[in-house]
């Protein structure tokens, strides 16, 4: 319920917002289209001649294309399921009683604050290189043969990292989910007779489906983009075993200065992250509506 | 000077019409008590007068100037909400002063002003806390000392009591009745309880359906009421309507009886009935009978009426206090 | 009321719990007590975990090779730059959709989120040959610009929400008590939301500060945040775990006390109020 005057002041304030994002969206989108469309290498100082849909043939059927997005649905899904599974368990831990709650939190926080170069290069050199790593030393303690984590499971390393610093997300918010339950609906299904695990599966689980959507909505929009992790662990090997679109897309670009090969790219993985979008926000709309 | 007038004005939200064309004048002066049941409109009528909300047509004039366009904070009204809608990161002495402060009034001024509103309202002692250290009713007086310090041309009052308890209800009653008659300002009421109505109000205007059944003095409402709705809604008891051939008795299609124009006897009267329940108020005691065909008949009797359930009882109608109503529930005069 | 709880399950839940919380902690307690090891305790094996020859050195060492406080400073300008110039603007947006929702503002709300959606790397080359034409690359303000437009959605969406909670009768108050629209943001509105505000900013700043695709793409040596200065170890030479450690402790030990204190008014924020 408003007025005509404060509607037009309404439109007035979110103007900016909105005009910002459209530009940030529209301009270097539209730039993106065109270039896909031109041979275009920053190596090749020429006029740059119109390449109609060759950069994307060649970006389709380059089998680095397919790898890349079966490593990026690998990663994103990997670190999902790790992440809202391990973190539902954390949460039914940490909502138990004990001494020091507050400390424990304190640490199972911590790796949400930790930038993606910090956390890739302590794992990558101090755990799971394969001479000094912790994880090396803990093999040999054992008497098995030290693992190469980074060369021969780049991606199920890289997943490792990343569910490593998304699981304190999930967490911390799946418990405050927990700790938002209203005790008495789980003391009225206790005297209605039901089971710790028939209260779980009834009560607590409905509750968190909400949470546990917004926990897979803003992990998406980040895990579609993750980068520093493959740069600075893997660039993206051995060969494409760890390559995921965006690495690919930043290769082709800024590695190989085909600004033409890598819009057409960055087109692709455009039209994907929409599909998933579009997807997610269904999901999401309906969740968070009611 | 506050006199507000509204003509001819309309409100719509998309296809729903709240308010149907309504005329109105409220006096400089005047206690204005708009009632009515839930989802009647007058919230959104005072709302309208506020200018929190734009009228769909027609004009709304303050002091003969037409104020249709002008934005709420342009029309010198001060306005007490239902939730009091103080400020709450503000102590009391900022919360009252806000609107001096919006007005650009010097600081000294300002307090000046506060301390006389809160000398009025008893507030002194609190005026360096924060709302949320309040009681109910000490918040109702902020939002009050609020409206008041910048002399408005009328206060607009949103169900302001509703939020209290009965008590201190009736307490908040007074004091703002008090303060009408020592600041003699214009004052708009909403309200759907219609004790408030008729206790405060110089004139009483009953709403239904965004549409004015009658504007009148409190008694003029009472003593007549110039349909159904208007007689069933003021006076409480309710008054007890009759339909059949106890209407037909005084050629009309109902009539009406309230609850202490019946005279109640044990051995003889005009309709016989049972007692179901019998409310004891001390000073009054309130008899539900069940009148057969007639239906169930609310009593007002005296206090010290010792009746029980399943007793047999006579009612009686006072001369002269039945209301007759025709077919369409319109007065018969 | 919370029922008794026997003691030998407090135990093995704390235990347990502990248990985790310190496995998870582990490789940033590891990284800290590393950064204070000389190069050859930091990679003897068995590790040394507490019983080593404590040096304050690699920091040293670190701030004497790279210009730490530089790379910091770029962080720190990044960071609350963009967030407080996305704040301007979402401010008056969230102010609009929370009190004069129309039949559109769901639709811009999801609009705005989807944008998020959209894949950095898909507007890359543009963004790059753009700064590389206007000389934005390498510079701070040129960071400051893009991690505006990518902090705006969820920096809307945030306060957003937290504004809903605020009962619209009192800004309706406000301007009965003769206050302007400036008037009622500044002294009703952003006062009475500044714990939305305050971890909104906090958010923002540790999305900011954390952020490493743009910040690696579009800077060299001038502007590069610590997010780029930590990612410069990751070449063969600079491979010295201690000092490794050092830099990278710098590097997260801000933002990790910032959300320490901060975490309870991160939380609520991060749900985008679905949870209360």
């Amino acid at each position: 319920m408003a007025t005509q005057h404060s509607r037009s002041a309404a439109r007035l304030m979110i103007s900016p917002a909105v005009l910002l994002l459209l530009g940030w969206m529209i301009v270097p989108l539209a730039m993106t289209v065109w270039f896909s469309f031109l041979n275009y290498n920053l190596l090749q100082p020429g006029p740059r001649t119109f390449a109609g849909f060759s950069n994307y043939y060649y970006f389709l059927t380059d089998p680095a294309f397919f790898t890349a997005i079966w490593n990026t649905l690998v990663l994103v899904l990997g670190v999902l399921a790790i992440t809202t599974v391990g973190g539902v368990l954390l949460a039914l831990l940490l909502d138990q009683p004990m001494w020091g709650q507050g400390i424990v939190r304190i640490l199972v926080i911590a790796p949400f604050f930790v930038m993606p170069t910090v956390s890739a290069l302590v794992w990558k050199n101090m755990f799971m290189n394969p001479v000094n790593g912790i994880f090396a030393w803990i093999a040999e303690a054992l008497g098995l043969q030290p693992f190469d984590f980074l060369s021969q499971a780049p991606l199920f390393s890289i997943i490792l990292i990343v569910a490593w610093q998304w699981l304190p997300f999930a967490t911390l918010i799946l418990l405050t989910a927990l700790q938002s339950l209203d005790s008495e609906q789980m003391e009225a299904a206790e005297m209605d007779g039901a089971s710790a695990l028939a209260r779980f599966v009834y009560i607590t689980i409905p509750h968190l489906t909400r949470s546990i959507t917004v926990v897979i909505l803003i992990q998406t929009i980040f895990l579609l983009g993750v980068f520093a992790e493959i740069l600075v662990t893997t660039n993206g090997g051995p060969g494409t075993a760890s390559t995921n679109l965006t690495y690919l897309v930043y290769g082709q670009s800024l590695l190989q200065y085909d600004v033409g090969g890598g819009s057409a790219g960055g087109i692709v993985a455009v039209i994907l992250a929409n599909i998933v979008a579009i997807f997610l926000m269904r999901m999401i709309g309906k969740n968070l509506e009611n | 000077m506050g006199k507000i007038s509204l003509k001819q004005v309309t409100k719509s939200f998309g296809d729903v019409t709240v308010i149907p064309a309504l005329d109105l004048d409220i006096e400089d002066g005047e206690f204005v008590v708009f009632v009515g049941p839930s989802g009647c409109g007058k919230s959104t009528l005072l709302r309208l007068i506020a200018g929190l909300e734009d009228v769909s047509s027609g004009a709304i004039e303050i002091d003969g100037v037409n104020a249709t366009e002008a934005p709420p904070s342009k029309r010198r009204l001060a306005m007490v909400f239902q939730s009091y809608a103080l400020y709450p990161h503000m102590t009391v002495r900022k919360n009252i002063a806000f609107p001096l402060k919006m007005a650009g009034i010097a600081p000294d001024e300002q307090e000046r002003k506060v301390q006389a509103a809160a000398k009025v309202l008893n507030l002194t002692n609190y005026l360096d806390r924060k709302p949320g250290q309040l009681s109910g009713g000490q918040r109702q007086r902020v939002a009050i000392g609020r409206a008041i310090v910048r002399e408005p041309a009328a206060f607009l009052f949103d169900e302001p009591l509703s939020n209290l308890d009965a008590a201190l209800r009736v307490n908040m009653r007074l004091e703002i009745t008090e303060l009408h008659h020592s600041l003699k300002t214009t004052m708009v009421y909403v309200t759907h309880d219609q004790v408030e109505a008729m206790t405060m109000a110089d004139k009483i205007v009953v709403l239904n359906a965004g549409r004015i059944e009658q504007v009148g003095s409190p008694l003029d409402l009472y003593r007549s009421p110039r349909n159904l709705f208007v007689a069933g809604f003021i006076g409480s008891p309710r008054m007890n309507f009759l339909t059949g051939p106890a209407a037909a008795a005084h050629d009309a299609t109902t009539i009406g009886v309230r609850p202490e124009h019946l005279t109640l006897s044990r051995s003889e009267g005009l309709w016989p009935g049972r007692v179901t329940v019998s409310e004891h108020l001390g000073s009054d005691t309130f008899l539900h009978v069940n009148a057969g065909d007639l239906g169930t008949l609310t009593v007002r009797a005296d206090g010290e009426v010792d009746a029980r359930h399943g007793d047999s009882i006579f009612l009686t109608p006072q001369t002269g206090k039945i209301h007759r109503f025709d077919a369409n529930g319109k007065a018969i005069a | 009321m919370a029922r008794r709880v026997t003691p030998a399950r407090k135990a093995t839940v704390t235990a347990a719990a502990w248990a985790l919380g310190l496995l998870i902690f582990f490789p940033i307690l590891w990284t800290i007590l590393t950064s204070f090891k000389s190069e050859g305790d930091a990679v003897a094996i068995p590790p040394k975990f507490l019983f080593f020859h404590w040096t304050l050195e690699n920091y040293a060492v670190v701030n004497q090779r790279s210009d730490y406080l530089l790379h910091f400073w770029n962080s720190v300008v990044i960071s609350f730059g963009s967030t407080f110039a996305g704040l301007l603007i979402a401010i008056p947006a969230a102010w609009a959709m929370a009190f004069v929702p129309g039949r559109k503002t769901k639709d811009v709300l999801m609009w705005m989120l989807s944008t998020k959606m959209m894949p950095s790397v898909g507007v890359l080359v543009p963004i790059y040959l753009l700064f590389r034409n206007t000389g934005l690359l390498d510079t701070r303000i040129g960071l400051v610009i893009i991690l505006t437009l990518i902090d705006l959605p969820i920096i809307v969406w945030m306060l957003y929400t937290y504004f809903k909670e605020i009962p619209g009768e009192i800004l309706e108050a406000a301007r009965m008590d003769g206050a302007g629209l400036r008037d009622e943001i500044i002294h009703v509105l952003t006062p009475m939301a500044v714990p939305g505000i305050a971890s909104t900013l906090l958010l923002n700043v540790i999305l900011a500060w954390n952020e490493a695709f743009w910040t690696l793409n579009l800077t060299a040596a001038k502007a590069a945040p610590l997010t780029a200065f930590i990612a410069s170890y990751s070449s063969p030479e600079g491979l010295f775990y201690a000092k490794l450690s050092a830099a990278s402790t710098m590097a997260i030990a801000p933002i990790l006390i910032l959300g320490w204190f901060s975490q309870k008014q991160l939380v609520r924020g991060l749900t985008f109020g679905a949870v209360k």
